[in-house]
């Protein structure tokens, strides 16, 4: 099958227009400060295992004052200045984004392995489009149906993952400097570099010292940033097992959290769907950014009568799937963004096989260095499968069958986990009615993967608490508002 | 003379009156000591059965039109009206106040339920819509109920207390566990006859009395409850029933005003659905 794909030509993404320096500090109060243990720690590309620079390891001490920066610039400006300016500050970050939109999609490709394909047409264009989106609401907010006179909460702790790492960042960041708050906010260890690039775009719009500040560091540093005293609200992404263990920490002090945990969602493919529309809705649903994407698609639910068919075209379509260097404007698939990463995704797929499940991986050539994982089915996989229960959050498909349409709302349900689920068919009764009975914040019906600042995203069940996105992610960043 | 007939004041479990599986109650009596009644005295295990009869009704009440649900706690209004004698009985001889401050409390529950009534087909177009994305889809948000809701009750004003957490639990579909007053059971158990009589279905809300202190932990671990309004709780519990109810995430909160869109919205969930547009 391989012998199938189109030769291409490589068309790398030049990686001049980054330019790394090889060590950073922290951005607190608008100074980038040396961590006080002196302690930094190497960010590399995961596509080669290169170093790409050095980070600070933020401790308690640094967490301290990069809160006591955001209370006092809390205090003393922003909430003072007026919403129309907070505005144009906003405005100001999304045109210095879109700007340097070249370097962030490069810089993005290389700290986190994801092709810049995807950089240069998905993360970055929608962080941006996010400051842009929350600016126009910074003056608006009681239009926004939280009453007459909304409230910030005061000092934001935010902690966001490695899978998409500047758009989470803008996720958090925009709506609430938008709503008036100031924020310390922690990258995921594996990839700080865009986000440290992002102070320098503070600097450039002249947003005021300590409205925002970025602490990189471990799960130690975000642990002490969620423990701090004096933080008003968390707002998290990254898995449930860590977002439970933040809502148990948080529980005694009556301060609120937004979480956005994992997913298990099901992509479900009717007898009656545009087939070929569905395939590549799949293949975008599981293996769009590895695979890394709590909303992923990666339990396909098939209706009996076409599983030979709809598999024999999806593993056609897996074969031509270009996994390889992200820099290479061809590649689909990227690298895996850690080795740790990696060999969870090895491990539970290897309970796939010794459960029972049959595996097919596409015939692919992985580059020698770095952490790659080629596109993978399983088929045969019951709802007891560990590969059916478990987020890989890798390029692994598990696929499921029903035979009516009820059995496969009693499937796609049948999980602890509540974000995403994608509906395939051409009926529009029949998608409005699966659409009521999925237990999921975000439903994709003959698409799959779609993100908007406009649009709210967030989980049911274990998947989280609250919205991020359009009028109803406001709330997360009003006092009291539901 | 004529003897009374004296009421048995039982559970509210699944649309039946069952006394606790365990066989418990316990003894109150009026400001003066004088004996009131026996009301059950709930086990965990009468707790799990009401869940299972909360979640087995929750389909069915959170598919019914909002039309339907406001019309059931409209009828439920006017059952209440009718029974107005009875409920200001229980509440003089519990809460020891005069006639007018206790039909004051019947009155305001009342117009509490024709409020929450009126409600339940205006959530989605207040709280939800259409959202203008980039791109040719049609996309919308709506919000949903969340499941089965945890309620417990307030310690004073016991019709009115426990309205106020219960109302806007059900309004918007979702089904509830209320854990009655420990103090002022009588207008919980009293209201679960107007239930039974409102067309309410069995299992949209089951009923507790007993210890607070023995059912509230056991309410906020349930792996199958997701929500759990603690305004009737002691606030020095709210920690710990927050750490016990991340097992599963449970969304808890406290209110602090009487009634709003507010209490509705903390129990349900957006859920946002994406269509392409096309020919």
């Amino acid at each position: 099958m391989a012998a199938d794909i189109f030769e291409y030509a490589p068309a790398p993404e030049s990686r001049a227009i980054v330019k790394l320096k090889s060590e950073y500090g922290l951005f607190i109060n608008g100074k980038w400060v040396s961590p006080q243990s002196k302690k930094k720690f190497a960010s590399i590309n995961p596509a080669t295992e290169e170093v790409l620079a050095k980070v600070s390891q933020g401790s308690q001490a640094d967490v301290d004052k990069a809160v006591k920066a955001a209370r006092v610039a809390y205090n003393k400006v922003w909430s003072k200045t007026k919403p129309k300016e907070r505005a144009k500050y906003l405005f100001r970050i999304a045109r210095l984004l879109q700007e340097r939109a070249r370097e962030f999609a490069v810089l993005e490709s290389l700290d986190n392995g994801k092709p810049i394909r995807e950089t240069r047409d998905v993360d970055i264009p929608l962080s941006a489009a996010h400051f842009f989106y929350h600016a126009g609401w910074a003056d608006k907010l009681e239009y926004a149906g939280y009453g007459d006179n909304p409230k910030p909460y005061g000092v934001v702790a935010q902690i966001i993952p490695w899978n998409f790492p500047l758009l989470m960042l803008a996720w958090k960041v925009a709506p609430a400097l938008a709503t008036g708050n100031t924020v310390v906010l922690k990258p995921a260890e594996t990839t700080p570099l865009t986000a440290l690039l992002f102070a320098e775009i503070c600097e450039q719009a002249e947003l005021p010292a300590g409205v925002v500040n970025i602490v990189t560091g471990d799960g130690t540093t975000g642990a002490a940033l969620v423990n701090h005293g004096d933080i008003d609200k968390v707002a998290f992404t990254g898995s449930t097992e860590v977002g439970k263990l933040i809502a148990n920490s948080i529980a005694d002090r009556g301060i609120p959290a937004t979480l956005e945990l994992g997913g298990k969602g099901a992509n479900i493919v009717f007898d009656d769907a545009p087939i070929d529309e569905a395939v590549e809705g799949i293949i975008n649903g599981i293996f769009f950014n590895q695979g890394h994407v709590c909303c992923a698609g990666s339990r396909l639910l098939l209706q009996e009568s076409i599983v030979d068919d709809f598999l024999t075209k999806l593993q056609s379509r897996m074969a031509k799937i270009r996994v390889g260097d992200p820099l290479d404007k061809n590649t689909d698939l990227g690298a895996i963004n850690s080795a740790a990463q990696l060999s969870k995704i090895k491990e539970l797929s290897e309970s796939g096989t010794k459960e029972g499940a049959n595996i097919w991986s596409a015939p692919c050539t992985l580059p020698a260095k770095g952490f790659w994982y080629p596109p993978t089915i399983f088929t045969g996989v019951t709802g007891a499968h560990r590969i059916a229960r478990e987020e890989i959050f890798g390029p692994v498909l598990s696929v499921l069958t029903f035979r009516t349409p009820n059995e496969a709302m009693e499937k796609a349900n049948n999980t602890p986990f509540g974000l995403s689920a994608g509906i395939w068919t051409e009926k529009g009764s029949k998608i409005l009615w699966a659409a009521q009975q999925l237990k999921a914040g975000v439903i994709w019906a003959n698409t799959f993967n779609k993100f908007d600042p406009a649009s709210p995203f967030g989980g049911y069940k274990e998947s989280g608490w609250g919205r991020e996105g359009g009028r109803h992610g406001l709330a997360a960043y009003i006092k009291g508002a539901k | 003379m004529r003897v009374d007939v004296m009421k048995t004041y039982k559970l509210y479990i699944g649309g039946a009156f069952p006394r606790s599986e365990s066989g418990r109650s316990y003894e109150l009596k009026d400001k003066k000591g004088n004996f009131i009644a026996n009301p059950a005295l709930a086990s965990r295990k009468d707790l799990r059965d009401a869940v299972v009869a909360a979640k087995s009704a929750f389909s069915g009440w959170s598919h019914a039109t909002a039309f339907n649900r406001g019309q059931i706690l409209y009828r439920m209004a006017e059952m209440l009206e009718g029974r107005t004698e009875q409920f200001v009985a229980e509440i003089k001889a519990l809460e020891g106040v005069s006639d007018s401050v206790a039909r004051k409390q019947v009155q305001d529950a009342i117009d509490l339920w024709v409020w929450y009534a009126g409600w339940t087909d205006k959530i989605s177009t207040t709280s939800g819509g259409t959202n203008p994305i980039a791109g040719p889809y049609y996309n919308f948000t709506i919000p949903e109920p969340l499941g089965v809701i945890g309620v417990i009750a307030d310690e004073k004003e016991s019709l009115l207390g426990l309205t106020r957490g219960l109302a806007p639990v059900i309004a918007s579909g979702n089904t509830a566990v209320l854990i009655a007053s420990e103090k002022l059971p009588l207008s919980a158990i009293s209201l679960a006859e107007v239930m039974a009589t409102s067309d309410l279905p069995a299992g949209v809300v089951n009923i507790l009395t007993g210890s607070k202190s023995e059912l509230i932990p056991w309410l906020a671990s349930h792996m199958e409850i997701d929500g759990i309004d603690i305004s009737g709780a002691d606030k020095k519990l709210d920690g710990e029933i927050k750490r016990a109810g991340t097992e599963n995430l449970k969304r808890i909160y406290r209110f602090e005003k009487d009634a709003s869109l507010k209490r509705i919205l903390s129990f349900m969930e957006y859920k946002t659905v994406w269509h392409p547009i096309g020919i």
